[in-house]
């Protein structure tokens, strides 16, 4: 176990001449030790990559790994002791439970009573003792993975454990046992994990440090609360949030920090302001939604600076509120404590507003 | 209820039609002649199962059948791990995977009265390649002149002809292996054996047991290769039981025995089929029962 440093780029061609033609950016990253983390991030920005640049299937183009004070780049993931687990469940057909489990300790020589006890221990936990004997090519995708989970915790010193959106070929209601296994396990071995997904919520549920990361760049490392609260990059607040962040010009709206071209604003943040209050902009409803535990309003701004040029904007009112209906002319509270000013770069520059 | 409408079977009558001149009637024709002796073209006696009582005492036919059995358990033996063997080693992407299965799938398209004739040409003592070489290396190789060596001589013609078909088979079940199983085999440290032993070998389970099913079949009645080659000799070495059904048929024209015998050996055939069959179809929904869960 040691904490995993990482400073480097990578890229699949061998001239990699612009931005696009990396898969990762050059990036400094740091893992403590025992940490939890999520690499979060859409489709082929670059996620699972990094993951198999830590494991060591892959090695970097540029820059080095270093585990603790060692640099691991070019060694292989036996050497690396990690564990990963994949996407799809990866097991031994021809093997039982328990032979599954005991195979990387078989493979490194470790002796037979030895090897008994750690895979009983580990069985224990996962709660398949009663399945040990049964033949693995049997089971169902959820015990499947996690017999590949087995494989990673059943070695002793294994350095960090990698899950590759371990979850997708799961049953949705299996997901979240699952996923409440490996936090009991995280809590119990204090394992350093790393884990790879799309999902926002299984990232932030999962993590006490989410990485979000896209075309290549890891924009923002956060808890949940910094994620949602103070999007480091306006990828941050579209990603995050269900639904994400309104982008609007800033010169919409007075107060706007020097510099700031974009000022984003979470549906949540958004009011229904009393007319003739300062700073609120007039608006239309063009969609009310019932979701159920709030609505959903969505709203076009007309902007005087230039007609026909409209801004959506979307909020979220408590249940309770009288929502809007379709073709209501509205105001709409903006700024506010929550309100963020992004630069020409989408990176932030300022946070809130008195309003 | 349903309204019963008859005029269905007019559908089926075309399939029935063809199935009839192609299989039913032809084989009927061999059923025909193995119950009669056919002294000439308009004398015939009814003789029952006389026939199929005599074939089956053939002590002839006996080792033709244990040659067979014998010839056909060496094909696989030999082809199998041949052909798992090149499988691996050939290269999965690139030109380099094109090239290489372009070449394996070479022999494949070779008509096999060639295939006969390019291994007599080749076995020759005085101007083919193998056969000359081998005089030069001071064996003397015949395969006219020596029995073991005409029978080893269509062992390899064989497994020359057909390992590439094993082989190609086998490259498919690689192939469609996803990466995470090398690599989480990587990282459980297995050596390249445990790797072959538990991850390919097993996947490749299915396409084997179809290479196997094909091989026996097809080996199990060779003629055209040896019928070229050695012509079932020297003396009786290389002849098989297509070989000996032919000799009996056309050449002897026992047209009674030649028809039992080709009952004979259809059912043997057709047995051995149903058990291979049986046997995958087996292994088949163990395999499916295991995917329904998954």
């Amino acid at each position: 176990m040691a904490r995993i440093t990482l400073d480097l780029a990578h890229s699949y061609k061998p001239n990699p001449q612009r931005d696009s033609d990396y898969a990762l950016t050059p990036l400094k990253m740091v893992f403590d030790d025992g940490g939890a983390y999520a690499l979060l991030g859409p489709s082929g920005c670059g996620k699972t990559t990094m993951l198999n640049i830590i494991s060591g299937l892959v090695q970097p183009s540029h820059g080095t790994v270093h585990f603790g004070g060692d640099d691991v780049t070019r060694q292989t993931p036996q050497a690396r002791n990690i564990a990963q687990v994949f996407q799809f469940p990866v097991i031994y057909d021809t093997m039982t439970v328990a032979e599954n489990l005991a195979f990387p300790l078989k493979n490194r020589g470790v002796a037979t009573d030895r090897i008994k006890a750690r895979v009983g221990q580990i069985a224990e936990m996962l709660e398949m003792s009663g399945q040990l004997n049964t033949r693995a090519a049997g089971l169902s995708a959820d015990a499947k993975q996690k017999i590949s989970l087995g494989r990673g915790l059943v070695r002793e010193d294994v350095s960090a454990v990698l899950f590759d959106e371990p979850l997708t070929v799961i049953d949705p209601h299996l997901k979240w046992q699952l996923r409440r296994k490996l936090k009991q396990i995280h809590h119990e071995l204090k394992l350093t994990l790393i884990y790879v997904t799309h999902d926002q919520v299984e990232a932030l549920t999962f993590a006490d440090q989410v990485v979000v990361m896209t075309r290549g760049k890891a924009v923002q490392v956060g808890s949940a609360d910094a994620l949602f609260e103070r999007p480091a990059h306006r990828f941050v607040g579209h990603f995050i949030g269900s639904p994400g962040m309104n982008f609007l010009p800033a010169a919409l709206l007075p107060g706007a920090p020097a510099g700031a071209t974009t000022l984003g604003v979470r549906p949540e943040y958004v009011t229904l302001a009393a007319d003739g209050a300062p700073g609120a902009l007039p608006a239309t409803v063009v969609q009310a939604q019932d979701v159920g535990t709030y609505w959903l309003i969505t709203a076009t701004l007309a902007t005087p600076a230039a007609p026909g040029d409209t801004h959506t904007v979307r909020l979220r009112l408590n249940p309770e509120a009288r929502a809007p209906r379709v073709g209501d002319a509205v105001r709409l509270g903006l700024l506010g404590a929550h309100t963020c000013f992004y630069a020409e770069d989408e990176t932030l520059i300022n946070i809130g507003v008195a309003a | 209820m349903k309204p019963v409408n008859q005029k269905a079977w007019w559908l089926v009558l075309p399939v029935f039609l063809c199935v009839a001149f192609s299989a039913v009637l032809p084989l009927m024709t061999v059923v025909n002649y193995s119950v009669q002796d056919i002294i000439s073209p308009d004398r015939r006696v009814f003789v029952g199962t006389e026939w199929f009582a005599a074939v089956m005492r053939d002590s002839e036919l006996h080792e033709a059948l244990l040659r067979q059995i014998t010839f056909s358990l060496a094909v696989l033996a030999v082809e199998i791990p041949l052909g798992i063997g090149l499988a691996l080693s050939m290269p999965a992407t690139g030109w380099k995977s094109s090239a290489v299965l372009v070449v394996v799938a070479l022999s494949l398209l070779i008509p096999w009265n060639v295939v006969g004739t390019i291994w007599q040409i080749y076995g020759r003592a005085d101007i083919g390649l193998l056969g000359a070489a081998l005089q030069q290396l001071g064996i003397d190789y015949s395969y006219t002149g020596n029995a073991r060596d005409a029978w080893l001589t269509v062992l390899v013609m064989d497994v020359w002809h057909w390992t590439p078909l094993v082989a190609l088979l086998g490259y498919a079940g690689l192939r469609s292996i996803p990466d995470a199983y090398y690599q989480a085999a990587r990282i459980d440290g297995a050596s390249k054996f445990a790797v072959f032993r538990y991850i390919q070998l097993p996947k490749m389970r299915g396409v084997l047991m179809i290479a196997v099913l094909l091989r026996f079949m097809d080996s199990f009645m060779i003629y055209t290769e040896p019928f070229v080659l050695t012509g079932g000799g020297p003396g009786n070495a290389t002849t098989f039981l297509s070989q000996f059904l032919t000799q009996k048929a056309v050449g002897q024209f026992d047209l009674g025995p030649a028809a039992a015998f080709s009952l004979i050996y259809f059912l043997i055939i057709l047995l051995m089929c149903f058990i291979l069959y049986t046997w995958m179809q087996r292994v088949g929904t163990a395999d499916n029962a295991e995917a329904g869960h998954g």
